[in-house]
């Protein structure tokens, strides 16, 4: 991470590098690597699963994170970005490996950018006569938009989507990326050291748990340079004050477009990888619930924090995905595999509830950034009852309704 | 003649739709105008109307529970006898209804929108879709996942005949319901003292405050009111497609808004005309276009309203001021 003048943010989490610091920095490091391998190696397949969704999760976190957390514009509808990433990408990557089969192992690089590009063109097409709106006019069209790519897709659009039977169609293939193939079918070391039944194997999970991880780091990345750049200074004005900001010379329409299509172009390339990962897509993956989560994932972790969109991935898709494939695979004692399914029901009631309680009892989140914190969490709660008013009056240009309470 | 005759019959279908669509409206239409929230969960509380009427209709003449409860059995008898004892059944179903879904209004309002009054819109919008989330899966979880069979105790039969379009009497029955309502709303809001609140607390909340309107309570009833409308519509939704299910209120609930916002959010007559707009370009949309699309057709109308007239068609354009 260089280190630049403005790196405030940067500074203030790390603080001095103890070696304890490098210590725990290493250890999370090496758990981050070799969970996966571990508990695939004793039989536990649905770990390396689900902490590969998790990633995704965090992927689309903080790419929304850009739209919502940096800029503040809710969009209810990020999970359409997903979806086009996701189609965009299979049905480039499945006619280039028909045209060209050489090309096999590379064409996962074509769709990549195919995938993002896709997402981003389609951010800037809605962002551009809709980013004028207020905000919570916003909320429900991104949500109309959202819906509307869903059903285009269930539809089956120009023949190219397969309707509701997903993608790719039979006799197609999404082509396998580079060295998949030679891990799954080398990597096969039973080390009976570490107990009886343990195998070092390598298959389609962990490898792209492995590309997730990767991706998840370059997200981070570049995320982090975004927010402490003039456009993500840009961003934090224009969400504490439209007007303010725009007098101070920022272009408020292209600014917002600015964060909306760089967080489509993440959505697109997660949902690229999404697709590569579960080797199908299909309109059910791309509901309006994805959407909710993925703005839960960053509300409970803490609205523009990278830190906050990791537990939240962890909390809202890890850990009932975690509880459910404990309870599925018979790992629970006491609970019968077949109330698998009801678990995983009562998570969205659950998170229902924790997003009202969020919101009124921490509105900041879990782990929140020092800058959102200092904005949503005043240290005198008088001093927010004054801000909160003027803001109010600001919008409203009526006065203080605190008066009558 | 045989087009004219689709157009009728998608015309019927239409402003039967759209009076729906114009009742629910009128409940996002009602709140947004006087605190400013989208609530979403709206739509929920249109679902809960649904299964309260439902549970209503069953205690009234579900025979399985007579034969439980031998008390109840005189009582379904008259309901399920005479025409008289089918229209106080639909009342005493609505009126339930509406007091259940109307309480359940305020009861949000109190505690998942009034800690928020003063913090971002953002957070209060958040929490509406935690409280939508919350209900759908209550619903889903403690009373059913699967689809329930609404029956429709005004029969199929046809009320009268335009050209060779039979209109049946629920559509008719629908339909005037809905514009009684309408109309009752809107000489409530217009002419009663606390409609005169209401309105003065939506203009100017302090001024308000300081000329003795109780505020809260004008909140209250704006959260009792538009929720007991949904109640209506969910349940003449169950009666005219037959079945009802947890996530029935989603689709509705966004075109609705979208009713809404085509009239001028927070405009009540824009409501109602939205609603009726809306419903019936659907059903000719899904008449001449495709049935696969009709719901895209709502979206886009929302994206093009609110790019080329975000303040509705009876709305003000209303500036951000410093």
């Amino acid at each position: 991470m260089a280190e630049t003048v403005t790196d405030i943010d940067t500074k203030a989490d790390a603080g001095r590098t103890t070696p304890l610091k490098i210590a725990l920095w290493i250890l999370l490091a090496v758990a981050v690597v070799m969970t996966p391998l571990v508990f695939e190696g004793y039989g536990w397949l649905f770990v390396p699963h689900i902490m590969a969704l998790i990633g995704l999760y965090v992927m689309l976190a903080l790419g929304l994170n850009i739209v919502v957390g940096f800029a503040g514009l809710l969009d209810l509808g990020y999970i359409a970005f997903y979806a086009i990433g996701a189609y965009a990408g299979v049905i480039v990557g499945a006619w280039a490996y028909k045209s060209a089969p050489a090309l096999g192992p590379w064409i996962y690089f074509l769709m990549i950018p195919v995938a993002a590009i896709a997402a981003a063109a389609t951010g800037i097409a809605l962002g551009t006569p809709v980013l004028r709106l207020r905000g919570d006019y916003l909320a429900i069209v991104t949500l109309g938009f959202g819906e509307m790519v869903r059903i285009i897709i269930t539809n089956n659009a120009f023949g190219l989507t397969n309707g509701a039977a997903g993608l790719p169609r039979a006799g197609q293939f999404i082509p396998t990326p580079f060295g998949l193939d030679w891990l799954q079918n080398h990597v096969y070391f039973p080390i009976p050291a570490l107990g009886r039944s343990f195998v070092l194997q390598f298959d389609n999970n962990i490898y792209w748990y492995y590309v997730i991880v990767l991706l998840c780091l370059l997200t981070i990345f570049v995320v982090r340079r975004l927010d402490q750049s003039r456009l993500g200074r840009s961003w934090a004005a224009l969400r504490e004050d439209e007007v303010a900001a725009s007098s101070m010379g920022i272009s408020i329409t292209q600014t917002k477009l600015w964060a909306f299509s760089l967080g489509a172009l993440w959505g697109g390339i997660a949902g690229l990888t999404f697709a590569n990962f579960q080797q199908f897509v299909s309109p059910e993956s791309f509901t309006f619930l994805e959407s909710v989560f993925v703005v839960c994932t960053i509300v409970i972790g803490g609205m523009g924090s990278i830190p906050g969109a990791i537990v939240g991935a962890i909390i809202i898709q890890g850990l009932p995905a975690f509880v459910q494939g404990l309870a599925a695979a018979g790992k629970l004692p006491g609970i019968d595999p077949s109330t698998a399914t009801v678990i995983a029901n009562y998570r969205f009631l659950v998170f229902g509830l924790f997003m009202v309680v969020m919101m009124a009892w921490r509105p900041q989140g879990l782990l929140p950034s020092k800058r959102r914190a200092a904005e949503l969490k005043p240290e005198l709660a008088e001093i927010a009852d004054i801000e909160s008013e003027q803001l109010y009056d600001a919008q409203h240009d009526d006065a203080h309704p605190g008066i009558d309470d | 003649m045989q087009l004219a005759n689709l157009i009728l019959a998608q015309l019927v279908n239409g402003i039967t739709l759209g009076s729906l669509y114009a009742l629910i409206a009128l409940g996002y239409t009602i709140v947004y105008g006087i605190v400013l929230l989208i609530n979403f969960a709206h739509s929920e509380l249109f679902m809960s109307g649904a299964f309260v009427g439902l549970g209503v209709m069953t205690v009234l003449t579900s025979s399985a529970l007579a034969s439980k409860f031998p008390w109840l059995a005189p009582a379904q008898h008259f309901f399920a006898g005479s025409t008289t004892g089918i229209v106080c059944m639909l009342l005493i179903m609505f009126l339930v209804s509406m007091i259940v879904v109307g309480i359940m209004g305020m009861i949000i309002e109190r505690f998942a929108y009034r800690p928020l009054r003063h913090a971002p819109r953002l957070a209060a919008l958040i929490s509406a879709v935690g409280v939508s989330l919350f209900l759908q899966n209550a619903v889903l979880l403690w009373i059913s996942a699967q689809q329930l069979p609404f029956p429709n105790p005004i029969g199929e039969s046809t009320a009268f005949t335009i050209g060779t379009v039979d209109v049946s009497v629920l559509k008719v029955v629908i339909i005037i319901t809905v514009i009684v309502l309408l109309v009752a709303l809107d000489t409530f809001i217009s002419r009663s003292r606390f409609g005169k609140a209401m309105r003065a607390t939506s203009q100017d909340r302090e001024a308000a405050g300081l000329m003795g309107i109780d505020i809260n309570l004008s909140i209250t009833l704006a959260f009792f009111i538009g929720p007991a409308l949904g109640a209506v519509a969910g349940i003449f939704n169950g009666m005219y497609y037959g079945s009802i299910v947890f996530n029935m209120g989603f689709l509705p609930g966004i075109k609705a808004f979208t009713a809404a916002v085509l009239g001028g959010i927070g405009n009540l007559r824009g409501a109602m005309l939205g609603g009726f707009l809306l419903g019936i370009v659907e059903s000719l949309a899904s008449g001449f276009i495709s049935t696969g699309y009709k719901d895209v057709i709502a979206f886009a109308i929302l994206i093009l309203v609110l790019i080329f007239r975000p303040g509705g068609l009876l709305g003000e354009s209303v500036l951000e001021k410093v």
